[in-house]
């Protein structure tokens, strides 16, 4: 084979695998919801950043306190981290006076894993160890399948899972929206002893129709605001509505999340990106779907070069056979 | 069968060279053992913020395109019939296996929790919509093959020709799977960036040609490797060098370089990610080194007269490996951010690690071709 021959079924090759990349033909979109999705909606105008949601998840989930001070206190995470499943952030702007202003002002918001309905993490993981509950939805982790690759770590747009790298035995450490205590009746550690109900625990078409309602009412009308788990006992109590953006984080983001958010300042200022509507586990599996589908275009391969290299390999030996005993 | 005609090298193991490389190749292994007792914070400067580092990124990612001089002979060689290219064929299997083997064994260095690595093959935790699944995979497979691939130097030592026989009765095949895997795996290791989406930089984030760029340029250092090894091999063997052949190569070389420049610029243009190459920061800089490395050849072997000069033929072969390593690095770690605030740069121990594996790699390459029937017999003569 000459170059020009060379040159032409390089082309061919590199023309299959753009034509295979260029023509999704397993596209397979987002994940839906699930049925039953649970979740959590975090309204930043009622958070008052007393870090109770963080005390209690850190008791709920075992973990060691994390010191930020020189005086090791008590507990003061900076961030999430291989011990810190959920911290409360504040957003700062000149005189910081007034709540839930972008000028001049501070919120407050939460980081904890947004549970998305179609999860980078478990799209990344190769060996299952981040599972996504076909029921409730909640994205759990098994850390006696985990290899330690840390590619959802990479992965996830929030940067939520964490890895204890400190560690000999290092695990991934993130929300699992205390499924383990599901049986004795509890919930999410976080929304069961927030006194303001600023994260919320729920069904997620419940707590997606609680939103509505809050960013539907006028700023400064009088609103009733539960506490706890909607649907759960009546914890609620009076209070006023607040100057909400206009934008449900977590609806349309990335396929959609199951913890969801309101807040009085534009999420980009709260640490919370702007994402595209399709998942990048949707681009990631679409991609590999075509290439590699039933292994039908591997195996053609393979069948070809087998084919090319045996006549290839066979004509070699011929020349080379009577010099050689 | 040209295979024949290669012979051990001979000559003394024990040299400085030797000696210095097995000392780098020892204080990695003291490194690694530190790592497994008091864990990868211990050793390396990762964080949440960049879980990977160099580890991943060079040692595994560019490491594994390094090795590409196996698979992109054995593709011209086995596949596009061009028996001439057939000397080249087990040096260039040797590097490949070596740096293909090494990076295997990083991956186990980097493995936080190891001792479950064999869930990736297991059913009931082997997850095949994971990119990662399928590099890994693949990239065992690959390095059994080698071996296999490689197996005719260690039976022709032997002197097992019954053995030999039958296996190349087979090795077609086998041949077959060298070309087909690492063609996934390289292409997929590009494809692993395209889950981070956004958090890779537009410069880097290709979305659904990654696979085809980093498969083009896995072939093309594999091309550039084989030249860069041939060149050291005949300087520090003090061997004659194959010129001839490696300006044909070249050849190919150019035409490959070119259209894959082509294709990488075309996508910049037309996802209209070029302006933040004009913006004053450090993924602009790293992209101009790293396009200036891949143009760089494009100039110094236009023509033929240029190809048969073997200075131009080392130069371009450093230069493209500067560019892939580049690419890599840039899409895995310069063009990674997650967030705010996170920043990266390998500990000490981190980069002694990898220095200590090439050094093993470039030790046991030594200790191979003086003892085993690797390098061209003609040639060899001269020590």
């Amino acid at each position: 084979m000459d170059r020009r021959n060379f040159l032409k079924a390089s082309a061919a090759g590199g023309g299959l695998l753009a034509a295979g990349a260029g023509t999704p033909a397993h596209a397979r979109g987002n994940r839906e919801v699930p049925p039953e999705a649970l979740g959590l909606l975090y309204d930043s105008t009622l958070c008052v950043g007393c870090k109770a949601c963080v005390a209690a998840c850190k008791q709920a989930n075992g973990m060691p306190p994390e010191f930020s001070t020189e005086e090791h206190l008590w507990d003061t995470p900076l961030d999430i981290s291989g011990r810190t499943l959920n911290v409360i952030k504040v957003y700062r702007s000149g005189s910081a006076r007034n709540k839930d202003r972008e000028q001049d002002g501070y919120a407050f918001i939460k980081k904890s894993c947004m549970h998305c309905v179609d999860p980078s993490c478990i799209s990344a993981c190769p060996v299952s160890a981040m599972q996504k509950d076909p029921r409730t939805g909640v994205v759990s982790y098994d850390k006696d399948a985990c290899i330690g690759c840390r590619y959802c770590v990479a992965a996830c747009p929030f940067g939520v899972p964490r890895f204890t790298f400190e560690s000999a035995t290092p695990q991934i450490s993130k929300c699992q929206l205390c499924r383990h205590r599901w049986k004795d009746g509890g919930y999410a550690a976080c929304a069961e002893v927030c006194p303001t109900g600023a994260t919320l625990y729920g069904r997620l078409t419940d707590l997606k129709q609680e939103a509505a309602r809050r960013l539907a009412a006028k700023p400064g009308a009088p609103m009733v605001y539960p506490r706890g788990r909607l649907g759960g006992p009546d914890q609620s109590y009076p209070g006023v509505s607040a100057a909400y953006v206009q934008h449900l984080y977590g609806e349309k983001e990335f396929g959609g999340t199951q913890m969801v958010m309101l807040a009085g300042v534009p999420f980009e200022k709260l640490g919370y990106p702007g994402l595209p509507p399709v998942s990048d586990a949707s681009s990631s599996e679409t991609l590999q779907h075509t290439l590699y589908g039933g292994l039908v275009m591997p195996v053609a391969f393979l069948g070809l070069l087998s084919w090319v290299a045996r006549r290839n390999v066979k004509s070699a030996d011929d020349e080379e056979d009577p010099h050689h005993g | 069968m040209a295979e024949h005609a290669a012979a051990p090298l001979g000559g003394r193991l024990l040299t400085p060279v030797t000696v210095l490389l097995g000392a780098l190749a020892a204080v990695a292994g003291i490194i690694l053992l530190f790592r497994f007792f008091h864990g990868l914070g211990a050793v390396t400067n990762l964080s949440d913020g960049y879980p990977w580092g160099i580890w991943i990124a060079y040692d595994v990612v560019v490491g594994s395109a390094l090795a590409c001089g196996g698979y992109a002979i054995a593709l011209l060689v086995y596949i596009f019939n061009r028996g001439e290219y057939h000397p080249l064929v087990r040096p260039a299997l040797l590097a490949s296996l070596f740096g293909y083997t090494l990076a295997g064994a990083s991956v186990i260095f980097d493995l936080g929790r190891w001792w479950n690595v064999w869930h990736i093959f297991w059913p009931g935790y082997a997850q095949p919509n994971s990119v990662m699944f399928e590099v890994a995979v693949c990239i065992t497979a690959y390095i059994f093959v080698m071996w296999i691939e490689f197996s005719p130097v260690f039976l022709e030592k032997l002197g097992m020709k019954d053995a030999r026989r039958k296996l190349s009765k087979v090795l077609f095949f086998f041949i077959a799977l060298g070309v087909v895997l690492p063609s996934m795996h390289q292409s997929s290791l590009g494809s692993l960036l395209v889950i981070f989406g956004r958090q890779i930089h537009p410069l880097w984030q290709a979305g659904w040609l990654l696979p085809l760029l980093y498969l083009m340029t896995a072939v093309l250092l594999g091309f550039a490797v084989v030249i860069f090894e041939a060149a050291a091999a005949s300087t520090g063997f003090r061997r004659s060098t194959e010129t001839a052949i490696l300006a044909r190569l070249s050849g190919l070389m150019f035409w490959l370089l070119a259209a894959y420049l082509v294709v990488r610029v075309a996508d910049l243009v037309l996802r209209g990610a070029l302006g933040s190459a004009f913006a004053f920061s450090l993924e602009a800089v790293m992209f101009w080194l790293e396009m200036i490395a891949f143009a760089l050849p494009l100039l110094l072997l236009g023509s033929r007269a240029a190809r048969a000069r073997p200075s131009r033929l080392f130069v371009s072969a450093v230069l493209l490996m500067a560019g892939g390593f580049l690419l890599r690095i840039n899409g895995f770690l310069v063009g990674y951010q997650t967030g705010d605030g996170w920043h990266y740069f390998p500990a000490l121990p981190e980069l002694l690690v990898t220095i200590g594996l090439i050094a093993f790699e470039v030790l046991a390459y030594i200790v191979f071709v003086r003892r085993l029937p690797v390098l061209p017999r003609a040639a060899a003569a001269a020590r």
